[in-house]
């Protein structure tokens, strides 16, 4: 069962040598080093997904900004029962993937003063834009021309995070910084009986909400 | 029964995204995320600019502004969003959501401005919170990131509020 550790176990000896086997048996890529460019298979993969993503954006209404806006009035479901279900889907997929080796995780760090503070900030933004970065791509290729704005509103606040990227890390990037945690760490449970708990728990959540907004 | 929002059901389009989700792990070692390659474009365009300024910066100096995987995937999310539209018979072709005029006016200046700074703090929060809604919302969330399912309810939050506060005052 090692291969259901999670991969945040400060101490290094102990780390499942498990974790390093997905390394040599997916193919090798370029991933691991952030200076080299992606391949030219990568990047037509990349286009490939993309194409699907925005496709599948579209079909679901998620790039309407009606959509959007009627999840946060929650008059609308549709953003909650589309993310819903591909977290589930995904997460069984995933981990089931990586205990057959086949794939690598790569969690998010966790600096809790940041991903509230900017998760915060992500809301206001998307109240105000009506679309978010995925969303907006998706409402321009419908023919959302105000998109376009946001668009060019998303590169502008990129360009200032830069701009503050090296006082935020020496200050706020700096507190409850926790590294690469998951859920079942803060549980102290083992991450199989973590998903069996908390999957049923996301099925039941969807049963919910669809009984509420059919 | 209110109407569909989207032209497919919203189960369906979640289970392909979370099936898109692992081929995008096993063929790219990647997990989907949008909000990077505007900040990776914006680079680019700074690079114009100014290249000692933006190389000078430490964001850029760990994110490099060059079309990599991620930049690609936002080119082809607006090729098939297109696709699936016209297909659809759903292009809108149009500067003001007709949500936004009923409350605001057709003024496609003002639509255009407000778009323009609710980007701009949307990008700014998804660097601070490390991801977007796809990053956090969805790759994150699934790998059971604790930052993601922070993020993700901040979101919702800051999303709540700001949309109550626009068509409810």
């Amino acid at each position: 069962m090692s291969a259901m550790t999670t991969p945040s176990n400060p101490s290094p000896d102990s780390a499942p040598p498990v974790l390093v086997i997905p390394a040599q048996t997916h193919e090798k890529n370029d991933t691991y080093d952030p200076g080299k460019p992606d391949s030219a298979r990568q990047l037509v993969l990349g286009l490939l997904f993309g194409v699907v993503f925005g496709f599948l954006l579209q079909k679901g209404g998620v790039a309407k900004y009606e959509v959007l806006m009627g999840q946060f009035f929650l008059t609308d479901f549709t953003v909650i029962k589309i993310m819903l279900t591909a977290i589930i889907v995904g997460m069984l997929g995933i981990f089931m993937l990586r205990v057959l080796g086949l794939v690598e995780l790569h969690v998010k760090p966790t600096r809790y003063a940041a991903n509230i503070a900017g998760g915060l900030l992500f809301g206001i933004g998307l109240g105000l834009l009506g679309y978010c970065p995925g969303t907006g791509i998706a409402a321009l290729g419908q023919g959302n021309y105000d998109a376009i704005a946001g668009i060019l509103g998303l590169m502008a606040g990129s360009y200032f995070y830069a701009e503050t990227s090296g006082s935020l890390g020496s200050s706020i990037q700096k507190i409850g910084n926790r590294g690469l945690i998951m859920l079942p760490d803060l549980l102290g449970m083992r991450l199989a009986v973590f998903l069996a708990v908390f999957v049923p728990l996301l099925l039941l959540g969807l049963y919910v909400v669809g009984q509420l907004s059919p | 029964m209110e109407p569909e929002s989207g032209a497919w059901s919203p189960y369906l389009v979640g289970l392909l995204i979370g099936l898109l989700s692992m081929a995008t792990f096993y063929f790219s070692n990647k997990p989907l995320s949008v909000s990077t390659a505007y900040a990776r474009l914006a680079g680019m365009i700074g690079n114009l600019f100014s290249r000692g300024h933006t190389e000078s910066l430490k964001y850029y100096q760990d994110t490099k502004p060059k079309i990599e995987w991620g930049v690609m995937l936002v080119f082809g999310m607006f090729l098939g969003a297109f696709i699936a539209a016209v297909t659809g018979g759903e292009i809108t072709a149009e500067w003001v959501p007709s949500l936004w005029e009923d409350r605001f006016g057709p003024d496609v200046a003002l639509r255009l401005g407000i778009a323009f700074v609710g980007g701009a703090i949307t990008a700014y929060g998804a660097r601070l919170a490390g991801g977007c809604t796809s990053g956090h919302g969805i790759s994150g969330a699934l790998q059971l990131s604790v930052s993601s399912w922070v993020a993700l309810t901040c979101f919702f939050i800051g999303a709540v509020a700001t949309a109550n506060l626009l068509y409810r005052l």
